[in-house]
This record gives C-alpha cells, sequence and structure tokens, in this order.
C-alpha cells in the first residue's frame, strides 16, 4: 500500500518543513523557558555545591544568609571546631555589588573567604587560587574578567589571579572571591567623609566624650569601625558523622542556626526562588498549552485543506484507517521536525540568555513525548473532521 | 455475472429528504436498466433528482425505497444488504467526476494503482495493472507525471483509468465532459465507448452537454423525480 502521508507531504514539502520550523520555533522557546526555570534552581543549588560544606552555620533564628541577613563574630568558627563530628570550617562573608569592567557595569556577588579554607571557588578554569592575605581575586568567567584583569571594589583594586566557572549566587549573579579579611572591609568600610563625620557625631555625645575618660571615646570609634563579622561558618562534617546530629549540637549549644545542605536547599530553592520559579513555571504550563493549540489548529487546518481529496479517497473506497493513518503520520511528522528545530534553536539561543538556561536530557525526552503525543491528540481532532466528510461531497449536485 | 444480466437493475427506487410536512421527494420511483457494455444518458433539468440518483447509485446516500441490483448481486432491497458500502464502491462501482479529482499529492500511476491497492493488491500487481488502464487511455507515457504536470484532457482520462482500475460492472460519470469544447467532449465519449465494449463496463453518463447526447443510444431523462426512457440518436463517434 502506497504511504499517503509520505506522498502529501513529498508533494508539498517545502510549505510543510516551513511549518514544521515555525512549529519548532514555538517549541523551542517552551523549551527554552524550561531551560530557564531549570537554570534558576540550579543556580539556587550551585553556591550549596561550591562551597564544599555539609553545614551552614547563620545567626541564630535566621533563614541566612541568603533569604534573610545573618551576622556572626568570625571567632565563632572556633567554639564549632570544638564539636564532635566537626571536620574543618571556614567563614565566609556575601556582598552583592556592582563593579566595572570595560566601562560597563558588571553585577556580582563578592564572597570573602579564608584562601585553603571552606567557601572559595570550587575549581578553576585558569589562573591560580589566591595566595596572598589581599587584594587578590578569582572571578568567575561569566563576569568577563581574564586573569590579570583589576577589580575595584569599594576602595581598593584587587587583581584577577584565577577563573572559576558556574560559581554564581541564587539570583544568577556571577561570583567574584576575594580573602575574607577584604571582604568584611569592604562591607564595612565607609569613605573619609562618612567616617571624618561619624567621629564628630561620637565626639559630641556626652555618653561617649566623657571628661576625665578620654580612652572612651577613642573604644567606641574603635568598635564602630572594627569588621570582625561574617555572614555564615561552613562546616564539613567527618566521616561517618550525621550531618544532622552535628546540626543539632550546633544549634543546641551554640545558640546558632544551622541548616544541613538539604535544609538549605529547601531555603535556596522553596522560599527565595520559589514565587520567580512559580511565575516561571506557570508561563512554561500557558507557553505548552498556547503551543499545543497551535499545533492543534496546525494539523486541523492542514486537514481541511485537503477535503476534497479526502472525500474523494472516501468515495473510491478508501478505509477511515488509512486516512487516519495518513493525518497522524503528518502531525506526529510534524512535531518530529518541531521538535528537532525547536531542540536545536534552545540549543543555540540558550549560551545568549544572560542567566543560566539549563537544557536537560530528561526535559528534551518528556518534551519530545509530549510534542509527539500532543501532535498525536492533535490529529485527533483532524481526524475526526476528516472521517465526518462526506463522500457525497466528491459528487456535484 | 452471466451477459444476459444486466450490469444494473432498478426497480421503483425513491428517496426523500426529510419528513414531516417539509419532506421532499427527490425520487419518487425510479426505474432503470443499463446492460453490461452500454453506455447510457442520463438527462433532465437542475433539481429534477440527477445527483441523488447518481449519489444512490454510488452507494454515497441511502435511498428510502426499491431494489438496485449491481451485476446480479442484490445491493440495496429497501434497506442495504451490503454492510460495508465502500468496499463496495471501491470494488465494483467506478467514478468518474466533471472536474478529475485525482489526489494531487500522487503521480498518474499511484492515482489509478491506488484503487487495486485499496482492494489488497499487492503494489507491483496494482501498478501493473495501472499501467495497463493508462495505456489503454493512450496516456501511458505520462505515467509519472504528477497531476498537476498533466493537462486537463491527460487528467481526465487518468481518472477514467482510475476508474477502470478494478474492473467494475458499472462507471457512473458525472457531467465528465462539461468543461472540455466539443471535439475534446466527443473524444472522452469515444473513449468511454470502448472501453465499456472492451471490458463490458455499463456507464452511466449524467450530463447536459448537447454535443454528446446524440452520441447515446438510449437516454434516461428525468423529470421530476421519475425516469422516462427515450431512445437516442446513437450517432458514431
Amino acid at each position: 500500500m502506497i504511504n499517503l502521508a509520505r506522498r502529501d507531504v513529498a508533494n508539498h514539502l517545502g510549505r510543510y518543513l516551513l511549518t514544521g520550523f515555525g512549529l519548532g520555533l514555538l517549541i523551542g522557546v517552551t523549551l527554552t523557558m524550561a531551560g530557564v526555570y531549570r537554570g534558576m534552581v540550579d543556580d539556587a543549588k550551585v553556591l550549596l555545591r561550591a562551597g564544599g560544606a555539609d553545614i551552614w552555620v547563620v545567626q541564630q533564628n535566621t533563614l541566612g544568609p541568603f533569604a534573610e541577613p545573618s551576622s556572626l563574630q568570625d571567632d565563632v568558627y572556633r567554639s564549632i571546631e570544638g564539636l564532635p563530628g566537626v571536620a574543618e570550617t571556614g567563614n565566609v562573608a556575601y556582598l552583592t555589588m556592582q563593579v566595572r569592567r570595560a566601562g560597563k557595569d558588571v553585577r556580582v556577588m563578592v564572597a570573602g573567604y579564608e584562601p585553603g579554607r571552606l567557601g572559595g571557588p570550587p575549581f578553576l578554569v585558569a589562573g591560580r587560587p589566591i595566595a596572598q592575605a589581599h587584594y587578590e581575586a578569582v572571578a568567575d568567567v561569566k563576569t568577563g574578567f581574564k586573569v590579570g584583569d583589576r577589580i575595584g571594589i569599594r576602595r581598593n583594586d584587587y587583581t584577577v589571579v584565577g577563573l572559576t566557572r558556574r560559581a554564581v549566587s541564587s539570583n544568577g549573579d556571577p561570583m567574584v572571591f576575594i580573602p575574607i579579611k577584604d571582604a568584611q572591609q569592604a562591607q564595612f568600610l565607609k569613605d573619609n567623609e562618612s567616617i571624618v563625620n561619624d567621629r564628630n557625631r561620637l565626639a559630641a555625645n556626652p555618653a561617649v566624650n566623657r571628661p576625665g575618660q578620654p580612652g572612651l571615646l577613642k573604644a567606641v570609634e574603635a568598635i564602630q569601625t572594627s569588621s570582625h563579622r561574617v555572614n555564615t561558618v561552613l562546616v564539613r562534617v567527618q566521616a561517618g558523622h550525621d550531618p544532622r546530629q552535628v546540626t543539632d549540637n550546633i544549634k543546641r549549644w551554640k545558640h546558632l542556626t544551622a541548616y544541613t545542605n538539604a535544609d538549605m536547599e529547601d531555603i535556596l530553592v522553596a522560599k527565595l526562588i520559589a514565587t520567580a520559579a512559580k511565575q516561571i513555571g506557570l508561563f512554561l504550563v500557558i507557553l505548552a498549552i498556547v503551543s499545543a493549540a497551535i499545533v492543534a489548529f496546525i494539523i486541523y487546518t492542514m486537514t481541511l485543506g485537503k477535503i476534497k481529496e479526502i472525500a474523494v479517497l472516501k468515495l473510491i473506497g478508501t478505509r477511515d484507517r488509512t486516512i487516519a493513518t495518513m493525518i497522524m503520520q503528518e502531525a506526529l511528522g510534524l512535531g518530529f521536525i518541531g521538535f528537532f528545530v525547536g531542540k536545536f534553536a534552545a540549543t543555540l539561543w540558550a549560551p545568549v540568555f544572560p542567566k543560566y538556561v539549563l537544557l536537560q536530557t530528561n526535559d528534551a525526552v518528556v518534551a519530545f513525548g509530549l510534542t509527539l503525543l500532543i501532535c498525536a491528540l492533535a490529529s485527533v481532532l483532524a481526524i475526526r473532521a476528516a472521517l465526518h466528510i462526506d463522500p457525497a461531497e466528491a459528487i456535484g449536485g | 455475472m452471466t451477459h444476459t444480466e444486466p450490469a444494473i437493475r432498478i426497480e421503483n427506487l425513491t428517496k426523500r429528504y426529510g419528513s414531516g410536512p417539509t419532506a421532499v421527494d427527490a425520487l419518487k420511483g425510479v426505474d432503470m436498466q443499463v446492460d453490461p457494455g452500454e453506455v447510457v444518458g442520463l438527462i433532465g433539468p437542475s433539481g429534477s433528482g440527477k445527483s441523488t440518483l447518481l449519489k444512490s447509485l454510488g452507494a454515497v446516500i441511502e435511498p428510502t425505497s426499491g431494489r438496485f441490483t449491481l451485476a446480479g448481486e442484490v445491493i440495496y432491497d429497501d434497506g442495504w444488504k451490503r454492510r460495508d458500502l465502500r468496499a463496495l464502491r471501491r470494488d465494483r462501482i467506478g467514478f468518474v467526476f466533471q472536474a478529475p479529482y485525482l489526489i494531487p499529492f500522487l503521480d498518474a500511476t499511484d492515482n489509478v494503482a491506488l484503487l487495486p491497492m485499496l482492494a489488497g493488491v499487492k503494489n507491483a500487481v496494482a501498478r501493473a495493472t495501472a499501467l495497463e488502464m493508462l495505456t489503454a487511455l493512450d496516456v501511458q507515457h505520462r505515467a509519472q507525471a504528477r497531476v498537476s504536470e498533466l493537462s486537463g484532457g491527460e487528467q481526465q482520462r487518468v481518472s477514467i483509468a482510475r476508474a477502470l482500475a478494478n474492473k467494475p460492472p458499472i462507471i457512473l460519470a458525472d457531467e465528465p465532459t462539461a468543461p472540455l469544447d466539443g471535439e475534446r467532449a466527443l473524444a472522452v465519449m469515444r473513449i468511454l465507448n470502448r472501453l465499456a465494449r472492451e471490458f463490458q463496463t455499463a456507464i452511466i453518463v449524467v450530463t447536459h452537454d448537447d454535443k454528446i447526447i446524440p452520441t447515446f443510444k438510449r437516454i434516461y431523462n428525468i423529470r421530476d423525480g421519475k425516469t422516462y426512457e427515450e431512445a437516442g440518436e446513437g450517432r458514431a463517434v
């Protein structure tokens, strides 16, 4: 038996391919939207993977350091290290800011860490790790900086000595790693005018500038300008110890809040980006429905364009099954072309997006299945219409 | 089928559209008989019931009552006697339309071969049959041509070849010469007469065309839902 679908497609191949191409772009947009959603979730998790920690210790009763502000003394880690099961700790301070590169603003998240301890870049793709105590930085390649470039952070310049990849904040901003002391200074360092103003205000305050107590004013000034605070202490648990148990110990004995990686993932994904993710998820669903409707419309229109031919086919004795197979095969073919054009297009334009677009193979497989399913379902409408075509339409009068 | 049996015999066939006071009787007891190898004309004014009769004979619409025998097989007797009317149309009735209505995405051969293929004939055999029919219609040189590459006359000949592909006992031709000029119309009639003799197929030609009416030996004139048999001129083509 002749394959009617193949012949019909061959007869207007250009139009068919063009329709498939158009459909492919629509599928490409849907795949990209799924990729944006996945990328957003992955961005939220990448920081957890990059830190190399099992536990995140933060200010008591906060969801810090990303979902809520968290501030800890930078010597808290000493007491944590004394707890059973703690293998290693690391102070980390985060600050989101804008730096300039080649005359353009780049939004980055600066992470201060102690070189050689937890909280640093997960790996390097170029250059070397930070070796000096001050003014060296490792930047994510997405910042656009190269090894040897200088980054201005607050009042100091940092030399980029290494580059890392996929180190981003939960917002997708690329990260710049600097020594913790520099980060603390950057967090609290004020401009000269502010310092002078603050000193004058303190000096005018009789409570701290009492006659006969000249050392008090100096002491308060020193406290105000000190920067011995961090946002979180990362903890790596010794092998064989349960991170949950260590977390409970930290909470119980140190009057701090501690989260395991799973807890922190829940905070980042389920709380911090939940609304944005739902927004994109809903948009994805709507886009998928619109795509399905357009596919159905295309296939339906394609079938209605062949009313006369189908009437003749029915009149000369073609079985319904043969006609249905023709429509179904053409619909699936369209879905097949559309999917691969869409996948190619999404792969092509995903890197151009400013934020990470994660195109997962699993999503692609599901999308492929859904595309074919939608095409098959859409063709059912067209098949119903075709089967209702009266063969008498082929006969005039 | 024996030679004594008519290719088609219709007895008191009626067709009523609708019911109650608005019902319309399109056919009011049609009688007709056509022998194998015979070409008869079916003429009549617009609205006389020609199309209804053609659709009834083509098993496309169901008559209301009467009896209809095709090559000795009772097809309709106050109800269809066959369940699979599509197979009946495919195997036992050929159709030729005013416009060729070829399947545009098939070439000339496959347009003709499609019918035997639908009947379960193997592709190679069906294509050989198709080529035989195209040769009979003198369009074998266009066998591989797409429909869009065929002239109007060639398309009409391919459509006649398609009607003959399963060698049906009857062909229903609906205004097959309407778009053609005098000489081409007569050429089509020449072909239909030759094929009717060659394949012993009865051909009923519905027409308004004054150019071809004189070619029929017998004519059924349908008026107000009833047929009246008339002798035609039987002019040689």
